[in-house]
């Protein structure tokens, strides 16, 4: 699957994420991570991030994420509602 | 009766992670992740998929999981019920019922959602939300219509808007559609849930308030903040008092059965059927239960 567009969810708020997608000029998932933990859980955030977009079957993409904190369910709810936001959003240009 | 205890139904917007990760801890009855008027139109989505992961994730303490949807008369309604029926939560609360047919439809709907998501069909119940004029003249047709509608609760911004009415602090304009709502609930042995109190400063409005809605015979009330919770728990909660007096004349009664007495006295009061049969109601729904602590 193929993103066309960027698009974001989630907000800097406490226990919150915020992350935007879009497409990648380079090949991979590629994901640019700032959060106050992330020497302690900056890899297990982006696996996180990582796993939940392949379940899409995106190959290419750019990730931002701007992390205050949030937990697993929420980092996997942030990164589905951006993907499936920047997935909409082709389909109705398509 | 549906003897679960909803005394509290604590509002939780469900696209806000910190407000859920914490949301058990206040003591509510019932946790209510709410999808609708608290959920700005453009995060809708979001919060849908906040909310399914959550619940799919997190421990709530085994405290009752409610959730309310977006009106199936809306884009969003279907989506969310299609979304939240396979997590199985306890409850789901519909807004804007007016009419039996609506009821029809969702039962038969979370029914086929059921058994898609192998959940026994009937393990979630329904709580309707009376919004509207119409839904006040429909009541008793409306609970009627599903063995799965377990509360009936009340939405008073949205009615006194259908009627044209402001809403004040008195209550007044609600009072004929409070009683009518608790009197149904009555009849039909379910909970009714009184509308919110929206000062979450006023505590003692709130306790005023409440103590009206319990005197019509409401069982419990939704809250909006926290530091709302424990007032309404404790107006709905019978006072270790009225816990000792109940077992007292439960006790007395069967005593007096075993002589082949009629009507008792306990404490210089008459004590008859009703007034039995509500002791042991009370001993029922709170004696074994560490809330009465």
């Amino acid at each position: 699957m193929k993103i066309n567009k960027t698009a974001s969810s989630g907000s800097m708020e406490s226990s919150d994420i915020m992350i935007t997608v879009s497409p990648a000029k380079e090949k991979g998932i590629i994901i640019e991570l700032v959060s106050d933990v992330e020497e302690l859980f900056g890899s297990k955030i982006k696996k996180v991030i990582r796993d939940t977009i392949k379940e899409f079957e995106i190959e290419n993409i750019k990730v931002m994420a701007n992390d205050k904190g949030a937990l697993d369910y929420a980092i996997r709810a942030r990164t589905k509602t951006a993907i499936l936001r920047a997935l909409k959003e082709c389909s109705l240009n398509e | 009766m549906n003897n679960k205890l909803r005394r509290s139904m604590l509002y939780i917007p469900a696209n806000n992670p910190a407000m859920i990760q914490d949301a058990f801890i206040y003591g509510a009855d019932t946790i209510l992740f709410d999808l609708e008027d608290s959920i700005a139109i453009s995060e809708k989505d979001a919060a849908r998929e906040l909310l399914i992961e959550a619940l799919n994730s997190l421990n709530f303490n085994n405290t009752e999981i409610a959730v309310r949807i977006n009106s199936l008369d809306s884009k969003f309604g279907l989506k969310d019920l299609k979304s939240i029926v396979p997590i199985g939560p306890d409850i789901i609360r519909i807004p804007k019922i007016e009419t039996k047919e609506q009821i029809i439809k969702i039962d038969k709907l979370i029914t086929k959602l059921e058994r898609k998501a192998n959940l026994q069909p009937g393990f979630i119940e329904i709580m309707a939300m009376i919004e509207t004029a119409k839904g006040v003249l429909n009541l008793e047709k409306i609970v009627a219509s599903s063995e799965r509608l377990s509360a009936l609760t009340l939405g008073a911004e949205d009615l006194t808007t259908d009627m044209g009415i402001k809403r004040t602090s008195l209550g007044r304009e609600l009072f004929l559609t409070r009683s009518k709502i608790a009197l149904v609930a009555a009849a039909y042995k379910i909970n009714a849930i009184d509308t919110v109190f929206s000062d979450f400063n006023d505590l003692n409005g709130l306790k005023k308030e409440t103590l009206q809605s319990k005197e019509l015979g409401f069982t419990g009330k939704a809250v909006i903040h926290p530091r709302q919770v424990d007032i309404v728990n404790h107006v709905f909660t019978p006072s270790q008092e009225e816990i000792e007096d109940a077992k007292e004349i439960v006790r007395q009664a069967s005593q007096a059965e075993e002589f082949g007495k009629g009507v008792i006295a306990v404490k210089g009061k008459m004590v008859d059927l009703p007034i039995l049969n509500r002791a042991k109601e009370i001993i029922n729904k709170y004696e074994k239960r560490e809330v009465i602590k």
